[in-house]
C-alpha cells in the first residue's frame, strides 16, 4: 500500500498503548498453510452449456489469477453475446422437455444429490475459492462452503412442497433464470441463486463474477457428476458485458442480480417495461450500534466479525460503527488491541484472519476512498503488520472522528475500512443509522432486551443482528430495504422470487 | 332530492394533500366529461409542485401511522367503510356518471374489499411472517413491514373498486400513499378523499391528486423519497419509461395481481429478519 498520504500522527505507526498486551514476535504463529494439492485445476476452462464444456464462439478468453501472489491460475472463456444466446436457448430446451414436468419429488433428489457432492468435495471447493477469490481458507471452509451444500439441501426439501408454502395459489415456476452474482461469495452466491431457482423448476443460466469464476466452474463438474439433466444450470463466465448480455436476453423470465446498487439500476433499466420478473440484492453501508450497557468483548468481537469477516467484501458489512458517546474511550482502545491481533496474510495459511483484497481494481478503490477519508480530516489508525510483497493486501483500517458527511461514512468501501461515528440516544442512534440510501442490514449491542426490540422495528434494514453480526443460513430471508435491493434471499421468502402465481380476479 | 325550483350546490373537485383541499398551485383545471362527452366537473389540474407537496405531506406522515398498533390501523379503516356506507347515494351517482354500469354492485363490492383489507392490519404478520429454524442458538423471525411512502397510479376502470382495490393493501401494512386518480374518472376519488378525511385516517396517510398522467406519472416516478409505485393505471406505452426512472433509487415497481390477497398487501412490503442469540 503506502500510497496513502497521512495527515494524522497518531495511529499507523505509534503501537496502541495498551500494546504492551499484544503478542510479539516471540508468539507469532508458525505458518499452518493448508495444501492446494487436493485441487486440479485445468489450463483452461469452455464454457459449460447444456451439460458439457464448450469452447466460446466469441473464441475470447481471460485469466484469472490469484489475488493473493498475482499468479495466473487459469485461463477461461469469455462469453459473447452468441454464446449467452446458445446457454439460453439451452435451458429453455431443458425447461420445456425435462426439468418443467419433472415431479417435485424427482427434483429435490438432483438438489440433495448436489448438497451432499458439494459437502463431499468441500476442502476442494474450500481450496479453490480461497486461491481464485483471496478470502481466508478458515472462512472459506467453515462459512462459504458448508452454506452452499445447506442451501442445497435447504431448497432441495421445498421442491416438492411448494403447494404447501403458497396455499391456494398454484404455484408454477417462471421459466429461464439469468442470474448474475458477484466475487465476494462466489461458490455461495452460485447457491442462493441456483437452489431456489431449480427447487421451483426452473432452468438457469449463471454468470459468475469475471475475478472468480473457478467454483462455479468446478461446481459445473459436479453437476454434470450427480446427472443433473443437460442445460438445467449452464454457466457462461465473463465481464459485464456477459452479464448485460443475459440480462437483455429476450428469451429470460427472470434476472437475480447480486452485486453493486450502480449496475443493478443500470439492469433495473435495461429491463424495464420487458415484463421479466427482477431481484436485486445490492450495496449496503451498514450500522453497528454500540450501547454503553453492551457486554463489551462479544461487541468487540462482533464489531471486528462485522467488518473484517471477508476483508468486509460483505454487502451486509457492518463499516459504520455507531458508538455510544460514554463507551467511545474503552472501546476504542479494546478494539485498537483486537486490531493488532488480527493476522493478516496468506489466505491459505488455516490462521490468516484478513486474506487478500480480491482485485487490483478494488484495492484502488478502496485506497482511493481512505485517502478522501484522511483528506476530508477523519483520523485514520492501521495496526504494525508486515504486508505480503506481492499480491493485493490492505491493512485493517479504522476512522475515528468520522462525520456524516464523510464519504467514508455514506460510500461502501468494500473493503476492510470501519469508520466510527458516535451518539448519545437511542432516537440519535436510529436517526443516523437510517440516514443513508441503503438499508440491507444493522447491528445492535446492548443488554437490555426492550431496546433492541425497539430499535429493531425501527431500523431501515432487511436485517437485524442484535447481540450478534454477520450471521446467515439458508431458512433465514436476506435482503434489502432501499437501494439495497428488492426481494429475498434464503428461506420460504426466498421461493416467491421463482414462482408465478395464479392470477386475475378473485383472491388469488 | 332537491326541491322544485331550487338551484343545485355543485361540489368543486379539488385535490387531497395532507388532509387539505386545495386547488392546483398552478392554478389550472381539466374537464372531466362523461361518455357522451358532456362535461362533469372541472378537476383540479396537478402539477410537479402539488405532487412534491403531496409526497412530503405523506413521507411526514408515515412514521405515526406506521408506528400506530395494527389494532388500531383496523379500526381507523373499518371506520372509513362506515363512511362508505353513509354516503352510498352520493358514490352510486358518480360511479354512474363515471360511466359505471351497476354502480351499487360497483360500491358494495368496494365497501367489502375496504373492510376485507382492514381486517388485514392484524393477520399479515401471521400469515406472511415466519420464524427461521437457524442452524445454529440463536432466535430468528421474519416479518413484514411497510417500505414507505407509496405512489399509485389508479386503474380508470372500475373507478371506484379500481382505486380501492389498490389503495387499501397500500396502507393496511403502514405506508402512506400518494394517488394518481384516474385521468378520465376521476370523481370517485375526490369523493373518496372526502370520506376519508372525515373518517379517522390521519392527514398525510392519503393523498390524493387530479391531473394528467403524462405531466404527473414521470415525476412520481423519478422522485427519490418514493419508495414503491404501483404502475396498475399506468398506460402500456408509458410503463418502460415508468420503470426506467422508477429504478433511480431501486423503487419497488408493484401492479395489480389479484383483487383480493395479502400478497397485494406483502407487495407494498419489505420482510425483515431479526437475529438474536440464545444462551443461558
Amino acid at each position: 500500500m503506502g500510497t496513502i498520504r497521512k495527515r494524522t500522527s497518531s495511529g499507523a505507526s505509534a503501537p496502541s498503548k495498551r500494546g504492551a498486551i499484544v503478542p510479539a514476535s516471540p508468539f507469532a504463529y508458525a505458518p499452518a498453510p493448508e495444501s492446494r494439492g487436493i485441487v486440479k485445476i485445468k489450463d483452461r476452462y469452455g464454457l459449460f452449456i447444456g451439460g458439457r464444456f464448450v469452447e466460446p464462439r466469441s473464441k475470447r478468453h481471460f485469466e484469472t489469477i490469484s489475488p493473493s501472489t498475482e499468479e495466473v491460475l487459469s485461463v477461461v472463456a469469455d462469453a459473447g453475446e452468441e454464446d449467452v444466446d446458445r446457454a439460453v436457448a439451452a435451458a429453455r430446451t431443458a425447461y420445456a422437455k425435462t426439468w418443467r414436468a419433472l415431479p417435485g419429488r424427482e427434483r429435490a433428489k438432483y438438489l440433495y444429490r448436489i448438497a451432499r457432492a458439494l459437502q463431499e468435495r468441500a476442502r476442494e471447493f474450500a481450496v479453490l475459492e480461497t486461491l481464485d477469490g483471496g478470502k481466508p481458507i478458515k472462512e472459506s471452509r467453515d462459512v462459504d462452503v458448508p452454506l452452499a451444500a445447506a442451501h442445497f439441501f435447504y431448497y432441495a426439501g421445498w421442491a416438492d412442497k411448494l403447494d404447501w408454502a403458497f396455499p391456494n395459489r398454484r404455484p408454477r415456476p417462471l421459466g429461464v433464470a439469468g442470474q448474475v452474482i458477484p466475487w465476494n461469495f462466489p461458490l455461495l452466491m452460485a447457491a442462493w441463486k441456483i437452489a431456489p431457482a431449480l427447487a421451483c423448476g426452473n432452468t438457469v443460466v449463471l454468470k459468475p463474477a469475471e475475478t472468480t469464476p473457478l467454483t462455479a466452474l468446478l461446481l459445473a463438474e459436479v453437476l454434470q457428476e450427480v446427472d443433473l439433466p443437460p442445460g438445467v444450470v449452464n454457466v457462461v463466465t465473463g465481464a459485464g458485458r456477459t452479464g448485460a448480455a443475459l440480462v437483455a436476453h429476450p428469451d429470460v423470465n427472470k434476472v437475480a442480480f447480486t452485486g453493486s446498487t450502480d449496475v443493478g439500476k443500470a439492469i433495473a433499466r435495461s429491463i424495464a417495461g420487458s415484463g421479466k420478473r427482477l431481484t436485486l440484492e445490492l450495496g449496503g453501508k451498514a450500522a453497528n450500534i454500540l450501547f454503553s450497557d453492551a457486554p463489551i468483548d462479544q461487541a468487540v468481537e462482533g464489531v471486528i466479525n462485522g467488518i473484517f469477516f471477508n476483508q468486509g467484501h460483505v454487502c451486509c458489512a457492518g463499516s459504520r460503527l455507531l458508538v455510544q458517546e460514554p463507551l467511545l474511550p474503552v472501546l476504542i482502545a479494546k478494539l485498537k488491541d483486537r486490531l493488532q491481533t488480527l493476522r493478516v496474510g496468506d489466505p491459505l495459511d488455516k490462521n490468516t484472519d484478513v486474506g487478500a483484497i480480491n482485485s487490483r481494481m478494488q484495492l484502488g478503490k478502496i485506497e482511493e476512498l481512505v485517502q478522501s477519508g484522511i483528506d476530508e480530516g477523519a483520523e485514520i489508525y492501521q495496526p504494525e503488520c508486515t504486508l505480503p510483497a506481492k499480491g493485493f493486501f490492505f491493512k485493517p483500517t479504522l476512522f475515528l472522528g468520522v462525520s456524516q458527511s464523510h464519504r467514508i461514512a455514506r460510500e461502501e468501501i468494500f473493503g476492510p475500512v470501519l469508520s466510527v461515528l458516535t451518539f448519545r440516544t437511542p432516537e440519535e442512534a436510529v436517526e443516523k443509522a437510517n440516514n443513508t440510501a441503503y438499508g440491507l442490514s444493522a447491528g445492535i449491542w446492548t443488554e437490555k432486551g426492550s431496546r433492541i426490540l425497539w430499535m429493531a422495528q425501527r431500523l431501515r434494514a432487511g436485517v437485524v443482528w442484535a447481540n450478534t453480526f454477520n450471521r446467515f443460513d439458508p431458512s433465514s430471508p436476506f435482503g434489502g430495504y432501499k437501494e439495497s435491493g428488492f426481494g429475498r434471499e434464503g428461506g420460504l421468502h426466498g421461493l416467491e422470487a421463482y414462482l408465478a402465481f395464479e392470477q386475475g380476479a378473485g383472491r388469488g | 332530492m332537491a326541491s322544485a325550483g331550487r338551484v343545485r350546490i355543485r361540489k368543486t373537485y379539488k385535490l387531497f394533500v395532507g388532509g387539505a383541499f386545495p386547488r392546483s398551485e398552478s392554478g389550472r383545471a381539466y374537464p372531466v366529461k362523461d361518455a357522451r362527452g358532456d362535461v362533469l366537473a372541472q378537476a383540479a389540474r396537478a402539477s410537479r409542485k402539488d405532487l412534491r407537496d403531496a409526497i412530503r405531506s405523506a413521507r411526514g406522515a408515515f412514521r405515526s401511522w406506521s408506528e400506530k398498533t395494527a389494532y388500531n390501523r383496523g379500526q381507523i379503516l373499518y371506520r372509513v367503510a362506515e363512511l362508505l356506507e353513509g354516503r352510498r347515494a352520493q358514490f352510486e351517482e358518480e360511479i354512474a356518471r363515471s360511466g359505471g354500469r351497476k354502480p351499487a354492485r360497483e360500491l358494495d363490492a368496494a365497501i367489502d374489499r375496504w373492510v376485507w383489507y382492514a381486517g388485514w392490519c392484524d393477520k399479515v404478520h401471521h400469515v406472511m411472517g415466519t420464524v427461521n429454524p437457524v442452524a445454529g442458538p440463536y432466535f430468528v423471525f421474519t416479518i413484514p413491514e411497510p417500505t414507505g411512502v407509496v405512489g399509485i397510479v389508479a386503474p380508470d376502470e372500475p373507478a371506484l373498486l379500481g382505486l380501492v382495490s389498490r389503495l387499501a393493501p397500500a396502507i393496511v401494512s403502514g405506508n402512506t400513499a400518494v394517488v394518481l386518480a384516474s385521468e378520465t374518472k376521476p370523481l370517485p376519488a375526490v369523493t373518496l378523499a372526502e370520506v376519508l378525511a372525515t373518517s379517522d385516517v390521519p392527514p398525510g396517510v392519503v393523498n390524493v391528486l387530479t391531473g394528467l398522467r403524462s405531466e404527473l406519472v414521470p415525476h412520481l416516478a423519478g422522485h427519490m423519497d418514493v419508495n414503491a409505485i404501483d404502475v396498475t393505471g399506468v398506460p402500456r406505452e408509458m410503463r418502460a419509461d415508468t420503470e426506467k426512472l422508477a429504478a433511480e433509487n431501486v423503487k419497488r415497481v408493484v401492479f395489480a395481481k389479484s383483487d383480493e390477497s395479502p400478497y397485494e398487501i406483502t407487495a407494498f412490503t419489505e420482510m425483515k429478519t431479526v437475529w438474536h442469540p440464545m444462551g443461558a
